[in-house]
């Protein structure tokens, strides 16, 4: 027993390091000194032109950015609060629940607009809209749906063209995908339906919106449910073989949000890196070809589309309900 | 006769300084029961939210195939948020044992209460407030209890309160200001009529004991009595002393006319030289000694007089010249020759005994202090005040001395060797001031003095 526990403490730190990353990467400073810890779940891609433009104001430090599921961050935080900067992910919900708990830190010098931000801690930097992407080549001759009540229609009257070729996230692995389905859940009733719909077509399941773009871009899928618009449309600028349809009847947007870790080694910098991503400077510099959506500033304030950054979001987390919810889910889904 | 009175504090000051004690007290006990109140009042709103999410959630709770599912709806966490976004915890307990929800709100040896509101404290240190309420749930072999915490930090809330302490402190801060301005008028109107009983008194003349006569507040009644009694004790005591020195000047005047008239007439039956030279001065101490109880008699019929004028119509001029007549063989005597100027009738509103008696003593000193063969000139006009003018062609008045020799028993320097009291312009200035007037003393320019007395 006592051999195993020694066995267990030897390999332990080994363990953390071999956190099995999506992607991990040095941005190297001018003259690093030090090196700031992001942890996020936004691809690489997405977010490197953020970095250098926050390396090239502060050319002292590394960002060492990694990149894992939106589902595994609060985990890996608890885990070691210590070991990360700052947090980034597009799991609103998962966000809230880790600034509640007390694992962010207070930043009371950042000033942001009331509904973009959460006790001063939690920053939202993104607004994206959930977006429906279709292959152009399964409706030719025919009107793309606009919204959802057209989209079951269109699969119910075509179900031979869609079997097996529709695609949305695996709400029990993905935390986006979860939000996102609970937010429809919540606004209408249509959103079970669809599910049912597309559950009997055999529908496919993932656990990031690249993979359903890729595929949808292929003709492997024709049609994929809440896909990160964001992604889309940059995916888009290379590639027109497929349509983003932003649902007319009520569309979900998630705003992909940041905070420091309490226990950061690094308060200071790691401040400036959430200032950095807050006041969007990097919008206007030449770097955004392929970057994420400014958070849309409303004349009236917040978007209305947006989900509120609110403790509710706390709600589908909670064990008793997230049983009950991929419950039904399931029920919809896998026929 | 001014002597310093002992002060230890003020009436007003004290007054004031107690209305504004006591509305500083006030104004910090208005601060603390409304703070209080408020602080009850919000608390009151957390709890019954916080009870609210707690319904909502026992409300969701059910028995499914036995096992306890407790679907609760999104408002149940939503109706949390504040504006300060105050943390939210909850925990769903069934049977003691944690379902769901923040380990921390199942303490394991189940001390938080079931049901009611109270506060606990996060493990981080935050203070929460928590509402908690149990349900049974029956089903159809299994009884169980479900008992649902919810709790939230305290920052709105404080938010709020530190707004109300604010408020209420400004609030507070004006109800101050207002009183203390308040207390000043109060002390100062309380005060007033002090004042007024202080600066009646203040103003009257020197011979005015008369009681106080104006109403004053219930509270100065025994004060004003006491000074009115004081003031006619004093009254009746000055009257004693003047009918008493009256009565010694007439019981002495009157055995001394006759210790001289004895002594004029041994004047004429003694030879020797050393004995005339002595009843001499006998006769010239007797008679100093007579006209000093005449003047003493004079000033007290005087100053009984000056209380009660009695005024008559009267021609000045025809007073005047009726004067002169009766003293033309005096000044002859020195051959001294008395011009009245005017001889216009001057009428005036006065008491004819007083005047004849301060003119008389007038020419009486003018005479006095005149050289041999001189002239002494008397004045009498009409405008702008009544007057009489009297110029001697004497020695004038001691310029040094001349503002106090109107006062009693107040003589001059050059005065020696003349039979005299002190009295004479004492009584003549107390004459003019009983009828509003006034005497002036001054030396003229080429030598001699002025009297003018005016009515």
């Amino acid at each position: 027993m006592r051999y195993i526990l020694v066995v267990i403490g030897l390999l332990w730190p080994m363990l953390i390091n071999a956190q099995a990353w999506e992607d991990q990467q040095l941005f190297k400073g001018e003259n690093p000194v030090q090196t700031l810890r992001v942890l996020s779940s936004t691809d690489t891609g997405f977010f490197s032109p953020i970095i250098q433009s926050f390396l090239a104001a502060n050319p002292d430090w590394n960002v060492e950015y990694l990149v894992t599921g939106t589902a595994d961050i609060s985990a890996i935080l608890q885990q070691s609060p210590q070991s990360y900067d700052v947090v980034i992910s597009s799991a609103m919900d998962l966000q809230v629940k880790l600034v509640n708990d007390g694992f962010a830190l207070k930043l009371p010098s950042i000033s942001h607009p009331d509904w973009a931000q959460w006790r001063q801690s939690l920053f939202a930097f993104t607004s994206e809209p959930a977006t429906i992407v279709v292959n152009r080549s399964a409706f030719r001759g025919k009107s793309i749906p606009a919204n959802r009540q057209e989209l079951i229609r269109a699969l119910r009257e075509a179900p031979e063209v869609f079997d097996g070729k529709l695609g949305t996230y695996d709400v029990r692995s993905s935390g986006v995908g979860y939000l996102f389905a609970t937010q429809d859940a919540r606004a209408s009733e249509t959103f079970w339906r669809l599910m049912e719909v597309m559950g009997g077509l055999k529908l496919r399941l993932y656990c990031c919106s690249g993979d359903m773009i890729d595929h949808v871009a292929s003709g492997e899928l024709l049609v994929a449910y809440n896909v990160l618009g964001s992604y889309a449309a940059a995916r888009q600028l290379q590639d027109d073989r497929f349509e983003i349809i932003l649902p007319s009847d009520f569309p979900t947007t998630m705003m992909r949000t940041g905070f420091v870790s309490k226990e950061t080694k690094h308060p200071v910098a790691a401040e400036r890196f959430v200032r950095h991503l807050v006041d969007g400077r990097y919008f206007a510099t030449g770097l955004n070809t392929s970057s994420l959506p400014q958070l849309g500033l409303y004349p009236e304030g917040r978007n209305p589309t947006v989900i509120p950054l609110e403790p509710a979001l706390m709600t589908y987390l909670d064990k008793l309900k997230r049983r009950t919810f991929i419950q039904e889910w399931s029920n919809a889904v896998i026929q | 006769m001014t002597e310093t009175v002992n002060v230890s504090g003020s009436l007003r000051r004290r007054l004031t300084l107690t209305l504004i004690g006591g509305a500083a007290v006030l104004a910090v006990v208005l601060f603390a029961v409304v703070r209080l109140y408020a602080a009850q009042i919000a608390q009151q709103g957390q709890d019954s939210i916080l009870s609210a999410s707690v319904t909502s959630m026992l409300d969701a709770a059910v028995l499914r195939d036995g096992a306890v599912v407790v679907d609760f709806p999104y408002a149940a966490l939503s109706m949390l948020s504040t504006t300060s976004d105050d943390r939210v915890f909850y925990a769903i307990l069934q049977d003691q044992t944690l379902l769901s929800g923040y380990k921390h709100l199942s303490p394991p040896n189940g001390s938080f209460p079931t049901t009611g509101t109270f506060m606990a404290e996060t493990p981080d240190g935050a203070l929460i407030r928590v509402a908690s309420d149990s349900r049974t749930l029956v089903g159809a072999d299994t009884r169980t209890v479900i008992t649902v915490f919810v709790a939230q930090t305290q920052e709105a809330l404080q938010v709020t309160l530190n707004d109300i302490s604010r408020r209420v402190a400004l609030f507070g801060a004006g109800f101050f200001c207002l009183s203390a301005l308040l207390s000043f008028w109060a002390s100062a109107s309380t005060i007033t009529p002090i004042r007024r009983l202080t600066s009646s008194i203040a103003r009257r003349g020197p011979q005015d004991l008369s009681p106080v006569a104006s109403p004053v507040p219930s509270e100065m009644v025994s004060l004003v009595e006491s000074l009115n009694r004081l003031m006619g004790r004093l009254d009746k005591a000055l009257s004693q002393s003047e009918e008493f020195i009256a009565e010694a000047a007439h019981r002495v005047r009157t055995p001394l006319a006759t210790v001289r008239s004895h002594a004029e007439a041994m004047l004429h039956r003694v030879d020797r030289d050393e004995n005339r030279k002595a009843l001499r001065a006998m006769v010239r101490a007797i008679d100093e000694s007579s006209r000093a109880a005449g003047q003493l008699l004079d000033h007290a019929m005087i100053t009984f007089r000056t209380d009660h004028l009695e005024r008559e119509e009267l021609n000045l001029t025809d007073l005047l010249q009726e004067l002169v007549q009766r003293l033309t063989p005096v000044a002859e005597m020195k051959d001294i020759s008395l011009l009245v100027e005017n001889t216009e009738p001057v009428l005036v509103s006065a008491d004819a005994i007083l005047l004849q008696n301060a003119i008389r003593n007038l020419i009486d000193n003018a005479l006095k202090y005149s050289p041999m063969e001189s002239e002494i000139t008397i004045r009498v006009s009409a405008s702008p005040t009544p007057t009489i003018e009297i110029w001697d062609q004497g020695a004038g008045f001691p310029p040094d001395q001349i503002a106090n020799l109107s006062s009693r028993f107040s003589r001059g320097d050059n005065a020696k060797g003349i039979i005299g009291s002190g009295l004479g312009l004492a009584i003549a200035q107390d004459v003019a001031e009983a009828h509003g007037g006034a005497l002036k003393l001054s030396n003229l320019p080429g030598g001699g003095a002025c009297v003018t007395f005016s009515l």
